[in-house]
């Protein structure tokens, strides 16, 4: 270092407050400004995709699960898509709208933890402890369907593992009304506090060329006001038979993707709403799971679909067996993280949980 | 001797004979009770041992001296005053702990304290917990700052606590300049941390001490100024004098309204409470200065915490909230009730206001916390200056 540098190092993790998870973010800090950062990651690398290449495509389905724990609906999901897709296999109905509810909740729970973990980067409990109230509900929801909490184990390649129980769909909507109701709460305490306000705009600006030049995705990238969502624009699961908003702010701040967040929610609980109403007119004797042979025929294939973290795929490469020859996997978050050093370049320390905690870290599906 | 019926148990000696009474105020016969109840203490505890060396040893001078010393006995009283008053202090700080704990509780929608009735031996549990934790000397720190700052720091805090009086029979010491010396006392605390975040060798460490020296010099001014204005207007520094003459008057928050706003922004930030905790803001800088602190030195260094925010509400009732008396009924009626309790609770319900804020707010940045005290605090504190002359032009609080 030069000797007039007066700027330091500081590694901010792999066990850190604002890390939510194993990594590290060195930066380099001239008193309280952020001069450079380098993420660090790799704390939780356990060699997921080597392990799946030993496993035969069902017993994969429980792994994909343990991608994320808050959105382990929708990585059992992504990796059901792509097998699916490598047997050239077509869902039944019920199937596809029970996954739509499946994965809404999922995403509903995952915006939950975010807002949650959001509370506690901001330095307000409050915000956490009623986020998580919230979300007991959606678990025990997945309780009902599924039979556990986080790791859901439900989708199956070719459908879904059951049917919904008696009074899930009551069960369902009473949560999602409530939600509808209870949410405000927390709107209040974020949106109408000025000092929130002042924490989150025009903070971690990331414009909208940036966002697609560092391959952003997900609300991260809507924040930015890249209007694209993979749901309405490379329709899966019958989301284009449904009626619903793709939540985009311009605002290209922190604030603009919590705003993305807390709406894409009110957007989850319209479409349960109106899956549960398109599965009531499906009668109940269609298959929720078809049969499927061992093997997937020889080939390379790959499926997405909006996480709520952004883009998930997966990439098949089958030799022909009944074990993956190669299973690689995108996740949005190790794409996210990469630009970190641009988020948090030139601002203050105390800015950066603000501003990572946007990004909504999940170290499971980064370090895989 | 309006305390006469309640103290009748107490068989005083004349306090006003010994010269080494601390209590000096134009011959009243107000009582300095922890004094009294040191010495009432010693009554007991030393006529006992005298009692006993004298059983054991006929006819030696020692129980003379236990009991008979004037110079010995009010050291030893001075000493129980000390402990008395720490006591209380001490209780006086759980019961804020369990009672923001408990609020907060009710608030976040869970689970608040559970041992004990009402949860309220909680505190009490997690304060032996402290006890049994390891102590953790950084191999690397400044052994002497590393220590010394946090004996200072917990030192100065109950020190304080001595200088807040609970009613005018309840204090140590009532200095005509009170409320100076409370603030020269409260100003060794940003000093303390910067010398603890600094001996840490710990970076979080360092930052925390560099913001917590930021943020409190940034604050002391609007609350000097705010000092200043509530002394103009009772006419002294002594803080039974500001009570008297808000007995006299009205509450100093009525025509002192925007010193009183002032004031309390100023004094969460002089505590390191939550929107203003930058020093040890968890989510970037993990405990702040406090990081390298472990074992009863951390929970030292809490009750100190929690001592400073007891400063805080008491100065708060004391210039603004008429200290202990209750509006619109005299002063001699009210001297039959406990006015100790009538101040606990006007604390406790400032303390309310602090613990309420914590829950509604997140934490500002170091910025803005700057930018809040220098370009906010600071005009408005001048503002309410001004308006303390004007009063005073004026001719006083005239109703």
């Amino acid at each position: 270092m030069m000797p007039d540098d007066r700027t330091m190092w500081i590694t901010m993790g792999p066990q850190h407050p604002f890390s939510h998870g194993l990594w590290t973010l060195k930066i380099r800090a001239d008193g309280e400004i952020v001069k450079d950062a380098e993420p660090v990651i790799g704390y939780l690398h356990r060699g997921w995709e080597k392990e799946c290449e030993n496993r035969t495509y069902p017993l994969i389905i429980p792994m994909a699960d343990r991608l994320c724990y808050s959105a382990s609906m929708t990585w059992s999901h992504v990796y059901c898509k792509v097998v699916e897709e490598a047997m050239g296999i077509e869902l039944s109905d019920r199937a596809k709208y029970l996954r739509v509810v499946a994965d809404e909740m999922c995403r509903i729970q995952s915006h939950l933890m975010w807002l949650a973990a959001m509370g506690t980067d901001l330095g307000n409990l409050t915000v956490f402890l009623w986020a998580l109230r919230e979300r007991e509900l959606f678990l025990d929801l997945n309780v009902k369907l599924c039979g556990q909490r986080l790791t859901t184990n439900y989708p199956r390649i070719g459908g879904v593992r059951n049917d919904m129980p008696f009074y899930f769909e009551r069960d369902c909507l009473r949560v999602v009304n409530r939600f509808e109701k209870m949410i405000w709460e927390l709107v209040a305490m974020m949106d109408e506090s000025s000092i929130f306000l002042s924490r989150m705009q025009g903070t971690g600006i990331i414009s909208r060329k940036d966002a697609a030049n560092y391959g952003l995705t997900g609300p991260t990238m809507r924040g930015s006001g890249v209007d694209f969502d993979i749901r309405r624009d490379d329709p899966y699961i019958n989301y284009d038979l449904l009626d619903w908003d793709v939540a985009v702010c311009k605002d290209c701040d922190s604030y603009g993707r919590y705003k993305v967040r807390m709406e894409e929610m009110f957007q989850s609980c319209d479409i349960i709403r109106q899956a549960m109403a398109k599965l009531e007119s499906i009668p109940k004797t269609e298959p929720t799971r078809i049969k499927v042979p061992r093997r997937v025929p020889e080939g390379t294939h790959f499926a997405r679909l909006e996480d709520p973290r952004g883009e998930s795929l997966m990439y098949l490469v089958s030799d022909g067996t009944d074990k993956p020859y190669r299973l690689k996997v995108r996740s949005p978050i190790f794409v996210n993280v990469s630009a970190s050093k641009h988020f948090v370049n030139g601002v203050r320390i105390a800015d950066i949980p603000a501003i990572m905690g946007t990004l909504d870290m999940c170290l499971g599906e980064t370090d895989r | 001797m309006p305390y006469d019926s309640i103290l009748n148990w107490i068989k005083f000696t004349d306090p006003m004979a010994n010269p080494f009474y601390p209590y000096i105020k134009g011959g009243s016969a107000v009582y300095n009770l922890p004094y009294d109840i040191g010495h009432k203490l010693w009554e007991l505890i030393g006529g006992a041992i005298a009692w006993l060396v004298n059983l054991l040893f006929p006819g030696n001078g020692v129980s003379t001296f236990l009991v008979g010393n004037d110079m010995f006995v009010n050291l030893i009283s001075i000493v129980l005053m000390v402990v008395v008053i720490f006591a209380v202090g001490f209780i006086v700080n759980i019961t804020m702990i369990w009672e923001e704990r408990k609020i907060l509780g009710r608030m976040m929608d869970r689970r608040a304290t559970r041992i004990g009735p009402l949860g309220y031996l909680q505190n009490i549990a997690d304060g032996l917990k402290t006890f049994l934790k390891e102590h953790i000397t950084p191999a690397k720190a400044d052994k002497k700052g590393y220590m010394w700052a946090v004996t200072i720091l917990i030192g100065t805090s109950v020190l304080i606590a001595c200088m807040i009086p609970l009613s005018d029979r309840w204090f140590i010491v009532d200095y005509g300049t009170g409320l100076l010396i409370i603030f020269g006392l409260f100003a060794i605390a940003p000093l303390m941390i910067l010398v603890a975040g600094w001996s840490q060798n710990n970076k979080y460490s360092l930052i925390g001490g560099m913001r917590a020296a930021a943020q409190m010099v940034a604050y002391e001014v609007p609350i000097l100024l705010v000092f200043a204005s509530v002394s103009l207007l009772a006419g002294s520094f002594n803080i039974n004098d500001i009570v008297h003459a808000q007995a006299n008057s009205t509450w100093y928050i009525v025509p002192l309204f925007l010193g009183f706003i002032v004031f309390i922004v100023s004094a969460i930030a002089e505590a390191e409470r939550i929107p203003f905790d930058l020093p040890e803001a968890e989510a970037e800088l993990v405990e702040g200065w406090q990081t390298e602190y472990s074992g009863m030195k951390w929970g030292l260094i809490m009750l100190g915490d929690y001592f400073r925010g007891y400063i805080a509400c008491a100065l708060i009732v004391i210039m603004f909230l008429g200290g202990w008396y209750v509006p619109f009924i005299s002063v001699e009626q009210q001297a039959s009730w406990l006015p100790e309790i009538v101040f606990l609770l006007k604390v406790f319900l400032v303390f309310f206001v602090f613990a309420w804020v914590r829950a509604a707010h997140c934490r500002v940045r170091t910025d803005q916390i700057l930018n809040i005290g220098w370009k906010v605090l600071m005009p408005l504190a001048v503002i309410n200056l001004g308006i303390t002359v004007a009063i005073l032009l004026a001719g006083g609080i005239l109703w």
